[in-house]
């Protein structure tokens, strides 16, 4: 069993690989990947049945990065859980690298689905789930959504077919950052009370803090534990997490950092640069 | 007495042999009695996905049933599939899922339903996506073995059905049909009518009236518009020297311009596309429609004298 400290220390290290991705690439997406990757760190580390050396494994969990643009903090864990190496990360945005711009099941070993254009993991991933079910297979299928994200109408369609068909085995993680890609949710298209939309759906929900590691375990408890139903785990997180000058901050949803501030978020995040 | 039946009837046909292979699944989303998968539904209703009014949904569901080691068979209106354009794009075509989609309704031949429901582009939309393989096929006997091919690619695919009655055109010929082969139905030397769905026996019948004023002209059925069969469109260059594309589809994009596309790049030959001339479509009777239209039989052998006449 890990414990909360280490998934601390491993998703510090993963915050690390983000910065040094974006300021490589001059490009990407820091801000949604520093608030999701204390999600993706108690995930993979507690909870997903995947294996690292077998990567296509038939009876897997699925898990499905919707938000396909947060793609540094998914090649991060990838990279920390041993499905690619650490030295793969340089390739992010590179031409004919594996870690492509956004999640790419057929570059990338450990991605399950082709994400880049929201709304569709979690149709993808209900389809999983049918799938898993079919086989008679417990295996779990877990979907994280941004906030923004769910301003696609197609999420909706999902939502309600996921109950229809009682998917229990179906699992969404909500990245709740407040910030989408021109201003704070708030300003693009304000969404009022989500939890009671997804119960209005029909969902099992559960509220956490999304940094705070205690809660990010009871919460995937929650998600593996509810299996009348589909189950949604809405995490409450900072974008830009961990890096003072991009939390909260939309200039920091697709923007690299310079090398004065990359020095100074290598800094904050305990690392020396050489 | 010409035997007739709908296109669509034989997609329902192929999903019910189907589905003695235990991975094949069945996605709806309400026109289950329209596309005809609704005997699929009562027979195996543990392997029928019922996706609501909710297409852009429906076709992700497939492509994750796909990438789970499922055949999903998803079918909708044509025009509905439209709608989920951008799903499939990059949910099915780019990671290469093999999701099989079937537009019923094709066409200005639905009839009077009117314009909204008369898909006249979904050909040419989804001939543009990479690893996509597009059909229409003219009888109920072709869909059906053409559907059941389906169930053996590594591609996804969009094939169009259509409403209505058609003549049938293959009965015992079940070996001649393949993905990706055009059927010649008539050799003739004069002129090449490449034609594909409900047009390939209006093709036929202007062939007839054709012979009637001396001219003799080879009948295709290109069921396949991708990939195109393009060492048959050679062989005809070689043989008639002039051809005719015929199609209840715009004359952008679709059979005329997958040809058309293949003619500048290869040896040319002239060309005269009947097709629906980039207009919308109305309230009528199918026949009344091919009419209005000016797609209907006199109207290919109209073209096939044009083509004739602007042989070099």
């Amino acid at each position: 069993m890990t414990s909360t400290d280490e998934l601390r220390e491993l998703a510090r290290k993963c915050r690390v690989h983000i910065v040094n991705m974006v300021h490589r690439a001059q490009a990407g997406h820091p801000g949604g990947s520093l608030s999701e990757i204390d999600l993706l760190a108690a995930l993979y580390k507690t909870t997903l049945r995947v294996r690292p050396d077998d990567p296509d494994w038939d009876d897997r969990d699925r898990f499905i990065l919707s938000k396909g643009h947060a793609s540094p903090g998914m090649y991060a864990i990838l990279a920390e859980m041993g499905f690619i190496s650490v030295d793969d990360l340089a390739s992010y945005r590179v031409l004919g690298g594996i870690c492509q711009g956004h999640v790419d099941m057929k570059w990338c070993p450990g991605v399950d689905f082709s994400a880049g254009s929201l709304g569709m993991g979690l149709s993808f991933g209900m389809g999983s789930a049918i799938a898993g079910r079919l086989e008679g297979s417990e295996r779990q299928v877990y979907v994280m959504l941004g906030d923004g994200e769910i301003q696609e109408g197609s999420v909706w369609e999902a939502a309600m077919a996921a109950t229809h068909h009682e998917l229990g085995n179906l699992n969404v993680i909500l990245d709740r950052n407040r910030i989408q890609n021109d201003d704070f949710c708030e300003a693009q298209m304000r969404m009022f009370d989500i939890p009671a939309k997804w119960k209005a759906f029909g969902w099992n929900v559960k509220e956490i803090d999304g940094h705070n590691m205690e809660e990010i375990v009871d919460g995937l408890n929650f998600l593996q534990n509810s299996n009348d139903g589909p189950s949604i785990l809405i995490a409450h997180t900072v974008k830009g997490h961990g890096v003072s000058f991009m939390a909260d901050n939309p200039a920091f949803h697709g923007a690299a950092p310079n090398d004065e501030q990359y020095a100074q978020a290598m800094a904050e995040l305990g690392e020396v640069v050489a | 007495m010409t035997k007739m039946a709908a296109t669509r009837d034989g997609y329902g046909e192929a999903l019910l042999e189907l589905a003695s292979n235990p991975k094949v699944v069945v996605l709806e989303a309400d026109l289950g009695k329209s596309t005809k998968s609704l005997h699929f539904r009562k027979a195996h209703p543990e392997r029928t996905v019922s996706c609501g009014i909710g297409e852009q949904n429906m076709l992700l569901v497939g492509a994750g049933l796909a990438a789970s080691g499922y055949i999903p068979f998803a079918s909708t209106f044509a025009i509905f599939t439209e709608r989920a354009f951008e799903q499939m794009r990059n949910g099915v075509a780019r990671p290469n899922l093999a999701v099989h989609v079937c537009g019923s309704h094709g066409g200005t031949h639905t009839g009077t339903d009117g314009s909204s429901a008369q898909s006249i582009e979904d050909l040419a939309i989804y001939r543009t996506l990479p690893n996509v393989i597009v059909m229409h096929p003219s009888d109920v006997v072709s869909t059906k073995v053409l559907t059941m091919q389906l169930a053996a690619t590594v591609s996804p695919s969009y094939t169009r059905t259509a409403r209505n009655k058609t003549p049938v055109l293959y009965e015992g010929r079940e070996n001649e049909i393949e993905i990706g082969k055009g059927i010649v139905l008539k050799e003739g030397s004069d002129v090449a009518i490449i034609a594909c769905g409900v047009m390939v026996s209006q093709s036929l019948e202007a062939a007839e009236a054709l012979t009637a004023e001396g001219i003799n002209a080879t009948v295709v059925d290109m069921h396949t518009l991708k990939p195109l069969d393009g060492e048959l469109v050679d062989r005809l260059v070689s043989s008639c020297g002039a051809i005719v594309t015929a199609e209840d589809h715009s004359v952008i994009g679709g059979l005329g311009g997958a040809v058309a596309e293949h003619l500048t790049s290869n040896t040319f030959a002239p060309l005269e596309r009947v097709g629906v001339q980039d207009r919308f479509g109305e309230s009528g009777q199918a026949d009344e429609m091919l009419e209005v239209m000016k797609i209907s039989a006199p109207y290919i052998a109209e073209a096939a004298k044009r083509a004739i006449a602007r042989k070099a």
